[in-house]
């Protein structure tokens, strides 16, 4: 390995003509609309993929999943903003894994340059190429993504069924349709008539949902404002249902203990386990068991009860091993360099420093261990399952027990977390193939923490190693090199077989694709071929390459004798202009002087992630009793913000993801497998250690950007950065706590 | 031989092993679906219910050791009758995921019950057995001392 792939221009043409050549091949199927996957019943109607009209109300479609992001509550805003559905009368469903689904921005993504560089030519590109995405039927929530998506779409949605219910009730009154208008899930007629949308159900039957435009902006009544979360009220009455809540006639429960080395199971012995109470059957699945019993609590006993010997581990077998495997790729040849901006090689004046940091792997510890629920009945198989993939998920349920993917009906649930990990088949597939032993049996299967924590696909460690000049107060050349194994081609093996051509970008992300104009820019990836499971964790590459970067920039404005908010926003206004806005509003909301208390220490942090830019300052405190974080401005641009308070959730909660990583979360492998087992072990920021929180969303930036993920790349630089504001003591490896006296 | 217990003001009698913890008795036996499985080991506060009021983590207490009336979050209110608290949850829009917030909101009862109107360090020191991933403890806090005054006003 380590063959250079990567020339900016030519990988652009090289790739762009390869999508570009698919795409006008299958320009005719871009095109075509998705069938519908909705089926009316007796005196409903479907007027397109999202919306559903019932007599009692309107069922829309939000096909994402809701995570904890907010996802229905503004998907469905986008929808109703055009259909005038009053906001009581609305229901809200994942809906079915199907094409008209489709994430339309994923294909998009892979276009090479960075974001914030896009014209208005180069992001109507993206857009076209993301539309590739229905052709494969890609139905995946990741990347930030979904607002990008669905913002026409949905808008679209509503418009069409709004006028179609216009139609229906102008040929039962009599009147143009243009003579009518809508409002609080009604139709109004100009004496005053109204007719209620559900009441038209059954007269949508033979109309045609027409195209229409969508209203200006400045009409908006959901869209822009804080609304009421639809899963709110679920969620604090116990009501709103995870995949380990399905509850169905005769169903039996189930645990799995399978590889912790991930490469197998030897031999097992499950004579102490068979007969324990409640224990009905012990399930060999190759790799692993499954208990089978009459509660979880008694398959839990059961399954720890079952001697097993598994096979060695294909990777290096500790956590020393698999870092000298990620150190040794440093000295292969690039994998990629998507930023080599003026020479790096050439002889610069200035001031040089050099820095290497380590962050380690990260589990994502959803608090919903992995589960599903399934029942197997020879030739149907019906999945519950919480996931961020559903077509995938439905055909990879479908193979693993023998059945095509029109046998097999998957729901999706609320989600008990996802950060990434439910994007994995895995728990569904098992399932699956546990109620496929258990014929006619609805079986409910839930991991325990230990299995979840240990079975997971983790958050790569990765090392980098970067040298900078300074000269005049002001960064002339950054030369950065990573090297971690691929998130990217691990998953897409996992998923579909096959490694994407071109430079792994997701690799470098978070450093490559910065704002930043530093005359003498270049970073290089490099691939650490080592089979340990990894996949994407909240924010993917710019979870590691945010804080090695922002941490090297800060140490690099130390080095210039320049104020670090001051010498970030020099780097970023020449370059991009939300992101000098956000670097100047968080240093005006914290009050940024430069100068703190002495027991006080402030950091700044920047990054620009999933399209939007992100700044914060942290202040951290020596209490006497050890150091806590004391506060946290968030300065963010979305360019367009559909729910204030959402969005303000989504940058706290991404800081304390990250937060949390950044201060104490490691795992490390000893014997080939994961050591932590529990939040005992593997534990996160809590009610007396989380911050203080001040928010502020900007809306100049030009393309709406994401909102789930941008809020975690910059919170852990920010937080190592204050600390070395308190103590002089810079921290190159994360989790801070080895270097810290933090409070826990 | 069958155990009796009253959860939410109704008598079950389970038939089950009586080590089996009573977060496993409420989800798989009764139905009980609100409480949630985290852990299982008292780590991370999603199982929390009240025992004749207190809080307890339902994943530590065998069903042979429940000393009094069982309450769940499904006890607390419902969606069309909620209590004080879950309105405060409400206002606030706290919840994310939503997973982790049965037991934040069972444990904050029991708050409140107790320490009617509670500091930062009381909110502190009660609900830091709580985990929420999604980090939904600003709003939490912020519910709390809501949910606090409300109640004060209506007593």
């Amino acid at each position: 390995m380590g063959r250079l792939k990567t020339i900016a221009r030519r990988t652009f043409l090289i790739g762009s003509a390869a999508i570009v050549g698919g795409a006008a091949f299958g320009i005719y199927q871009m095109n075509k609309d998705a069938p519908n996957p909705l089926v009316a019943g007796d005196g409903e109607a479907t007027l397109n993929p999202f919306v559903l009209i019932t007599r009692d109300g309107v069922t829309l479609i939000a096909p994402r999943a809701e995570m904890g992001q907010g996802v229905q509550t503004t998907l469905a805003a986008l929808a109703a903003e055009e259909l005038d559905v009053a906001w009581e009368d609305i229901t809200v469903l994942h809906g079915p894994p199907a094409q008209a689904y489709y994430n339309s921005v994923f294909l998009g993504m892979a276009i090479p340059g960075a974001h914030y560089k896009d014209t208005p030519f180069k992001h109507e590109m993206r857009e076209q190429i993301g539309k590739v995405g229905k052709l494969l039927d890609l139905q995946a929530t990741g990347g930030s993504t979904s607002m990008k998506d669905f913002y026409e779409r949905m808008r679209h949605a509503g418009a069409s069924a709004r006028e179609a219910l216009k139609l229906a009730a102008a040929e039962r009154l009599g009147v143009p349709a243009s003579d009518l208008r809508t409002e609080n899930s009604t139709v109004i007629a100009p004496d005053g008539t109204t007719i209620a949308y559900g009441d038209l159900a059954e007269a949508l039957a033979g109309i045609t949902p027409p195209d229409v435009a969508l209203r200006d902006p400045a009409t908006w009544k959901y869209l822009g404002k804080s609304m009421p979360r639809l899963d709110m009220v679920g969620k604090v009455t116990g009501t709103a249902k995870f995949a380990t809540d399905t509850q169905l006639d005769g169903m039996k429960f189930a645990t799995v203990r399978m590889s912790p080395t991930r490469a197998g199971m030897d031999s097992y012995d499950d004579s102490a386990a068979r007969d324990m109470d409640g224990v009905e059957a012990i399930i060999d699945l190759g790799d692993g068991i499954a208990v089978i019993a009459s509660n979880t609590w008694l398959a839990m006993q059961a399954a720890e009860a079952v001697d097993i010997t598994w096979t060695p581990a294909n990777y290096p077998v500790d956590t020393e091993g698999l870092r000298a495997a990620i150190a040794a790729s440093l000295d292969e040849d690039a994998d990629s360099m998507v930023r080599d901006d003026g020479d790096v090689t050439s002889a610069v004046e200035g001031t040089e420093i050099t820095a290497e940091y380590y962050v380690p792997w990260l589990a994502h510890a959803t608090m919903e261990p992995m589960s599903a629920t399934a029942l197997f009945t020879g030739d149907a198989l019906e999945v519950w399952s919480g996931n961020q993939a559903p077509t995938m998920i439905r055909d990879a349920c479908a193979k693993a027990v023998g059945l095509t993917p029109e046998q097999v009906t998957l729901h999706t649930t609320y989600l008990g977390g996802g950060f990434g990990r439910r994007g994995e088949m895995d728990f569904s597939v098992l399932a699956a193939r546990i109620a496929a032993a258990m014929p006619d049996t609805p079986i409910r299967m839930i991991w325990s923490r230990e299995e979840d924590m240990r079975r997971d696909f983790y958050r790569p460690a990765a090392i980098a190693q970067f040298r900078g000049v300074v000269q005049d107060g002001k960064a002339v050349l950054v030369d950065g090199k990573v090297a971690a194994p691929s998130v990217f081609h691990s998953s897409s093996l996992r998923q579909t077989g096959a490694v994407p051509p071109g430079p792994d970008r997701l690799h470098v992300e978070g450093a490559a694709d910065q704002p930043y104009a530093i005359p003498h820019f270049r970073i290089a990836g490099h691939l650490t071929n080592i089979d340990v499971p990894i996949g994407f964790w909240r924010s993917v590459g710019a979870s590691i390459n945010g804080f090695m970067l922002d941490t090297f920039i800060d140490e690099m404005a130390h080095a210039a004798g320049t104020d670090p908010l001051q010498f970030r926003l020099d780097l970023a206004r020449a370059e991009h202009a939300p992101s000098a806005g956000v670097i100047e509003a968080v240093g005006e909301m914290a009050g940024w002087t430069g100068q703190t208390p002495a027991n006080i220490g402030r950091g700044v942090a920047f990054s620009f992630s999933f399209g939007t830019p992100v700044a914060q300052v942290v202040e951290v405190e020596d209490t006497g009793r050890g150091i806590r974080i004391n506060k946290c401005w968030i300065a963010a641009d979305l360019g367009t913000v559909l729910d204030p308070s959402i969005v303000e959730a989504q940058m706290t909660s991404g800081a304390i993801y990250g937060f949390s990583a950044a201060m104490q979360e490691e795992i490390t492998f000893a014997d080939g497998m994961v050591e932590q087992g529990n939040f005992y072990d593997y534990d996160a920021m809590r009610m007396h250690t989380v911050p203080e929180f001040e928010v502020r969303l900007l809306e100049t930036n030009p393309f709406m950007g994401g909102a789930g993920e941008p809020g975690t790349p910059p919170s852990m630089p920010a937080l190592g950065n204050a600390l070395f504001d308190l103590t002089g003591t810079r921290a190159r490896e994360l989790p801070l706590i080895k270097t810290f006296d933090l409070i826990l | 031989m069958a155990t009796r217990l009253t959860i939410n003001g109704t008598a079950h009698d389970v038939d089950l092993p009586e080590n089996v913890p009573l977060l496993w008795v409420l989800r798989d036996e009764i139905g009980l679906t609100g409480t949630k499985f985290g852990c299982g080991v008292a780590a991370c506060g999603a199982c929390t219910v009240h025992i004749d009021g207190e809080a307890v983590r339902s994943c530590q207490v065998a069903l042979a050791d429940v000393w009094g009336e069982v309450t769940t979050i499904e006890g607390l209110g419902t969606p069309d009758a909620m209590a004080t608290i879950q309105q405060a949850w409400v206002d606030h829009q706290v919840a994310q995921c939503g997973y982790c917030q049965s037991g934040q909101i069972m444990n904050a009862a029991a708050l409140l019950a107790q320490t009617p109107d509670p500091t930062d360090q009381d909110i502190d020191d009660a609900m830091q057995g709580n985990l929420c991933r999604c980090g939904t403890y600003p709003r939490i806090r912020a519910a709390i001392k809501d949910a606090a005054q409300r109640l004060s006003e209506e007593t």
